[in-house]
């Protein structure tokens, strides 16, 4: 089983993912597997058992609201490709 | 092959240099000369000599717990000013502005980082073949991988390179790769080690581990990263153990159960047999070994390969190209910078697993599977809870095999998935678990795989350590010379 082409392109979308024809048609194949793997899953009776989104109880309670971080825009700004004037530099997105 | 020498381990560096036989700075250049010997594992992705030579320096004069112990990071802990790449395309030039909560602590306690261990890109993988560097090496047969993720991190101490090695576990990544290069390796309670500054795979299974060659050598590291951290909201509060003091606890009376599941289908006779080999060692030192069933056990690859990749997804959203870290060019509009970005910095089983997870959190599809998952989660960690009302440890072969050989499995992710059979179930139930270095079958490692209870890991070392006291497997490094 292979996810159909349209599927592969529109979970590529969400997931903002260029992918050339070699890669979709493998990245469908496998994909195709990987779902008929993961349906072992639909045989499982899991009537009135609850999620299990963390393997332990979160710790309870907050931090104290204090500032911690000195600012360091500086060095951030620093690691991108492309910034100016304290911001991001990004492609034009309105027209 | 040699015997483990006294400054391949931790405890005996110390002992050493305490005592001094040899200075810090030697230990470090040892390390050093001994990662160029090495060079052709490919498990090492970057030296950090001036900064070895700069801590080994400050280290004489250092009452640190493991102060002058060289060691290598896994190359997903953030290093300030150190680059730090998840063996991805995606961290090219990423120089962290600061440390992972992990480096800081090993760094206070006076450990000597030399370098960056190789990995499977964004720990996504079984081999270390998934990475942008190239896959590192077994020491033990250059020709086979070294498991992963955490591979680099395994050859690394396995060839006598460092005493200690981080590393992370989301699935089986510090206790396949010890098992495949016969060293020991421990995964920590989830929560129990900050993930501060650990590059994000799989929120709620990832926790950080030591890779090392013997059960104490484990301890002293997990008792200089454990505990809380503000940093970390999923750290657990909960006080640390004494790890190193417990280790001469013994396992007179210990009750372990040999869980039927891990010697299931697919699980080589030998391998199953060299396991076995080494719970007759425990048994003859007191332990008392009783017969367990995990029967929701098989379910634990689909329900991984469910929750890791949705989690992946969603966590991996950061890497945009505007930030940080490989930014396409020139590109038309914000959507193809993106896109564009994304396909070019990510390797191939990234991709896999984003496109993966995408669709099982995608509308029609969330509750058949993640929410599904979830629940089967839920049933496995519950039938661990059972499970340990009745014995104090369970256990079981590490692997279904011994290394295989580079490429192998490439071609086929479900065979590789497949092989974590034995180890994410541990992951799903948050629970902490040790690989320990079993009989070697066709001259290649193997690993006994013993887990506890939740914060169980006193126990867990104190019988590694009563095993290692009584047995040599941990005792051998591949090749010749000393």
């Amino acid at each position: 089983m292979s996810l159909d082409p349209a599927a592969i392109d529109h979970l590529a979308r969400l997931a903002r993912l260029a992918l050339d024809p070699a890669d979709r048609a493998r990245l469908g194949a496998d994909l195709g597997r990987t779902v008929a793997m993961m349906d072992a899953l639909q045989q499982i009776d899991v009537d009135g058992v609850e999620p299990l989104a963390q393997p332990h109880p979160l710790p309870a309670g907050l931090r104290p609201d204090a500032v911690t971080e000195t600012d360091a825009s500086e060095a951030l700004l620093a690691l991108s490709g492309a910034s100016h004037g304290g911001y991001y530099l990004v492609p034009r997105v309105i027209e | 092959m040699r015997p483990l020498g006294r400054l391949d381990t931790v405890a005996g560096a110390l002992a050493a240099l305490r005592q001094g036989e040899v200075g810090a700075s030697a230990l470090a250049e040892r390390a050093l000369a001994r990662a160029a010997e090495h060079a052709a594992l490919n498990a090492l992705v970057t030296s950090s000599p001036e900064r070895a030579f700069a801590a080994a320096s400050a280290a004489a004069g250092s009452t640190g717990a493991l102060a002058g112990i060289p060691f290598v990071h896994k190359d997903l802990f953030c290093t300030a000013g150190l680059r730090t790449t998840c063996a991805s395309k995606i961290l090219d030039g990423f120089v962290p502005p600061y440390d992972a909560t992990v480096a800081e602590r090993l760094d206070r306690a006076g450990a000597v980082l030399v370098g960056k261990a190789n990995m499977d890109e964004f720990a996504m993988g079984s081999s270390n073949e998934n990475s942008a560097f190239g896959p590192a090496r077994n020491p033990w047969d250059v020709a086979r991988v070294p498991g992963g993720s955490s591979g680099g991190s395994a050859a690394l101490v396995a060839a006598g390179v460092v005493p200690f090695a981080t590393g992370s576990d989301t699935g089986g990544s510090v206790r396949q790769p010890a098992a495949l290069c016969g060293i020991t390796g421990l995964k920590p309670t989830y929560g129990r080690v900050s993930r501060h500054g650990m590059i994000a795979y799989a929120s709620s299974l990832d926790q950080a581990g030591v890779l090392a060659h013997t059960a104490e050598d484990c301890a002293h590291v997990l008792a200089a990263i454990a505990g809380a951290d503000p940093r970390d909201a999923t750290c657990s509060a909960r006080p640390v153990d004494d790890y190193v003091g417990a280790l001469g606890a013994g396992v007179a009376g210990l009750r372990i159960g040999v869980v039927a599941q891990f010697f299931g289908d697919g699980i080589d006779p030998a391998v199953a047999a060299s396991a076995r080999e080494a719970l007759a060692a425990l048994e003859a030192a007191g332990a008392v070994l009783v017969d367990v069933s995990l029967p929701t056990l098989p379910l634990s690859i689909p329900a991984y390969y469910v929750l890791a990749p949705a989690e992946a997804s969603s966590n991996l959203a950061r890497y945009d190209g505007v930030r940080y870290g490989h930014r396409a060019e020139p590109v038309a509009d914000l959507a193809e910078l993106y896109a564009r970005s994304r396909a070019e910095g990510f390797g191939t089983e990234v991709k896999r697993r984003i496109l993966a997870g995408t669709y099982v959190l995608s509308a029609g599809y969330y509750d058949a599977y993640y929410r599904r998952a979830q629940r089967v989660r839920r049933l496995i960690a519950d039938d661990f809870a059972r499970a340990f009302e009745s014995v104090d440890l369970l256990a079981g072969p590490t692997t279904p095999g011994t290394a295989f050989r580079l490429g192998e499995k490439t071609d086929d992710p479900l065979a590789m998935y497949a092989a974590d059979v034995n180890t994410v179930a541990v992951n799903l139930a948050g629970l902490p678990a040790v690989s320990l270095p079993a009989p070697h079958v066709g001259g290649l490692p193997t690993g006994l795989q013993l887990i506890g209870p939740a914060f169980g890991e006193a126990r867990l070392l104190a019988t590694g350590h009563a095993l290692q006291q009584r047995t040599d497997w941990h005792a051998v490094l591949p090749g010749g010379g000393a």
